[in-house]
């Protein structure tokens, strides 16, 4: 099966002044080579605490932010290496939406002026034809066509997710990248939500790009995961192995962290991690965990580590499995 | 022996669009040492309730309708102003949900912290200052006598918040109020600071009111737990009760709408339908009953009450016997 979008050693530092007289730039670590690939009809989610990269990832994708170096490559095209126009062709196949319902919405245009502005911006159909594009894209994301004449404001924060939903689907776009989508949500309406967005990427072949700090929703909406920590992708896995059986120091202890909403494991053990993510301004030399590690050797605060792949499919970037095959991201299109 | 007792607390906004019962009636008892869980969707009235414990809402709009707050054999609703003065910081104290806004920036951690001591205690600032150190090291702050003359912009979120757990149990307080103390926090950081609350809980026999929407939280660390929704109380049980049996519907809905535990293997989430309604326009009958899958006649015409069903598990249900 060909990949819908590869990913291939996409890096963004972003650069600080240092000060009025100092020569030397510096720089935010953002993100450092994050490689990966996605299918058709699947979900990849990337999962980190704050500060870890995500939603640089997500921008640097859509190429709302210049990336450093790297690549992404979108149905067989290199997306940074396009004229302008050809790249708005081919960008109307991946969307985006974002975690806050309330900021993402201009208030003073109409929910149908909202749902048909990509529409517009590409010059797609007329006036009738468009009207009727958005009706039956509100009716699909769960509201009315009623709905159109009113204003953001009128709505409550789970509705205003479906209207963002609903600009987003109105391209017809094969990728959909989800910044949390719902953790400004509560429980009962994050579950409406979640149900909503795998029953279109049934009917409309989506795949997602899901962000998400909450490793439940994750588990739940994800065919394979990431997890990030400043800046990198430190172990990539189908959605099973990674939760039952974690191998990077990192994803055992986040996945420990959690909560458990069941007061019967009140007292299992629990591997709690000490102190505070580091500063990526300057992040630690060697494996950039080991600051924070339980299992840290000598060799991880000189060495970085390389990406292995341990399993099949599951890659670990960690000094503990060094017997793993040495991986590689593949060139893409090759 | 229960330390805090609120009985039929009424608290009411005044709006130009009408009243607001953010909290209708909720009665609950804290005992010594215990920790209670309120758990609830945003705008069920869990933050007005425990700001009512302590007077900090603003007054008008905020009022009591009616209810009782006994702590100590007198009524917090009724003491004059320095006398609820000298509880708060004191005797009760509270952690709030965003550490940034709830520390002042332009003063020092060491100098918000030794306040406490010099309001409550009377102490000089020199034996104050030893005090926060103490205090610091208490909460696991490494390097407390640094940390002093730091201001609370140069800490982290899981540091700020450790500050502010420091300012609250200062004077060893017989309860605490956490108002989502690691909603604002990332996981591994929110893993420590429960461990911290656990541990000290331990240590100073504190009993603790933790108002939380994350039901995982309420698991791994409350003994009891309320369930709240527009301003009333639909279930009350201890905490392994409940999550075993849950008798409320609305109750049932939310641990089965949690994604990602495992448990389920189901494609598909349960979802409560609609959404919480305005508490301008309350449903007539049960509150719950516009999204209840149970709902009959008797729901939509008179309220429940609280009826205890088993021992210390209370539900206001009118089908709790079909469940």
């Amino acid at each position: 099966m060909s990949n819908l979008i590869e990913v291939y050693k996409l890096s963004k530092h972003f650069p600080v002044s240092a000060g009025l007289f100092s020569r030397k730039k510096k720089y935010v670590y953002a993100m450092d080579e994050i490689s990966f690939t996605l299918g058709e009809k699947e979900t990849l989610g990337l999962v980190g605490e704050s500060g870890c990269g995500k939603s640089t990832a997500s921008r640097t994708i859509l190429n709302l932010i210049t990336p450093t170096s790297g690549q992404v490559w979108f149905q067989g095209q290199n997306l940074f290496a396009l004229k302008p126009y050809e790249k708005r062709k081919l960008r109307q196949g991946i969307q985006i939406i974002f975690q806050d319902p309330f900021g993402s919405l201009n208030p003073r245009l109409t929910v149908k002026r909202i749902v048909e502005e990509p529409l517009l911006t590409h010059k797609i159909g007329d006036r009738a034809s468009r009207r009727q594009e958005v009706e039956k894209m509100l009716t699909k994301v769960g509201l009315l066509p009623e709905h159109m004449k009113r204003f953001p404001h009128e709505f409550s924060g789970g509705q205003r997710q479906r209207i963002m939903l609903a600009r987003a689907l109105i391209l017809k776009p094969k990728l959909i990248i989800a910044d949390e989508p719902v953790s400004a949500l509560d429980v009962s309406v994050q579950a409406q939500m979640l149900n909503l967005l795998k029953r279109l990427q049934e009917e409309m072949d989506l795949s997602y790009i899901f962000i998400s700090h909450d490793l439940g929703v994750i588990r739940h909406v994800s065919h394979k995961v990431a997890v990030m920590y400043l800046g990198e992708i430190v172990e990539i896995a189908p959605v099973d192995p990674l939760y039952n059986e974690p191998l990077h120091p990192y994803t055992i202890s986040l996945l420990s962290s959690v909560p458990v909403p069941d007061p019967k494991k009140k007292n299992r053990t629990r591997k709690i991690l000490q102190g505070d993510v580091p500063s990526p301004r300057n992040p630690p030399a060697g494996c950039r965990f080991h600051t924070r590690c339980p299992d840290c050797m000598d060799i991880c605060t000189r060495e970085k580590p390389d990406t292995r792949q341990v399993k099949k499919n599951h890659m670990v970037a960690c000094h503990l499995y060094q017997d793993g095959e040495l991986w590689v991201p593949p060139l893409p299109n090759q | 022996m229960s330390l805090l007792n609120i009985h039929s607390l009424h608290t009411f906004f005044k709006t130009s669009s009408g009243i607001v019962k953010a909290v209708d009636g909720v009665s609950l008892s804290v005992k010594k040492g215990e920790i209670l869980g309120i758990v609830g969707e945003s705008g069920c009235g869990k933050s007005v309730l425990a700001l009512s414990i302590l007077r900090l809402l603003p007054m008008p709009p905020a009022f009591f309708e009616q209810g009782q707050i006994m702590f100590n054999k007198s009524d917090l609703l009724k003491i004059s102003n320095e006398e609820i003065r000298s509880i708060r910081g004191n005797r009760i104290s509270m952690i709030f949900q965003e550490p940034m806004t709830a520390l002042n920036p332009v003063y020092t951690v060491g100098n918000q912290l030794a306040e406490v001591y010099r309001v409550h205690r009377n102490m000089s600032k020199k034996q104050a200052l030893e005090k926060a150190v103490n205090m610091l090291e208490k909460v696991g702050i490494p390097g407390p006598k640094n940390r002093l003359k730091e201001y609370p912009y140069q800490l982290s979120g899981g540091l700020r918040q450790r500050v502010m757990i420091a300012m609250a149990l200062a004077c060893q307080p017989q309860l605490l109020i956490a108002d989502e103390p690691t909603t604002a926090l990332d996981v591994t950081i929110q893993a420590q600071i429960l461990d911290l609350v656990i541990k000290l809980r331990k240590e100073l026999g504190t009993a603790i009111i933790m108002i939380t929407h994350d039901l995982g939280v309420i698991a791994e660390i409350t003994d009891r737990v309320m369930v709240m929704y527009t301003g009333s109380i639909m279930e009350s049980a201890s905490t392994l009760e409940l999550f075993e049996k849950p008798l409320h519907p609305y109750t049932m809905g939310l641990l089965k709408s949690i994604p990602g535990t495992g448990a389920t293997d189901e494609n598909e989430l349960y979802e409560i339908k609609g959404n919480v309604p305005s508490l301008l326009n309350l449903p007539q009958g049960c509150k719950f009953n516009t999204r209840c899958p149970m709902a009959v006649d008797i729901c939509t015409q008179k309220r429940p009450e609280l009826r205890e069903i088993y021992p210390e598990h209370n539900v206001a249900c009118w089908r709790v016997d079909h469940v």
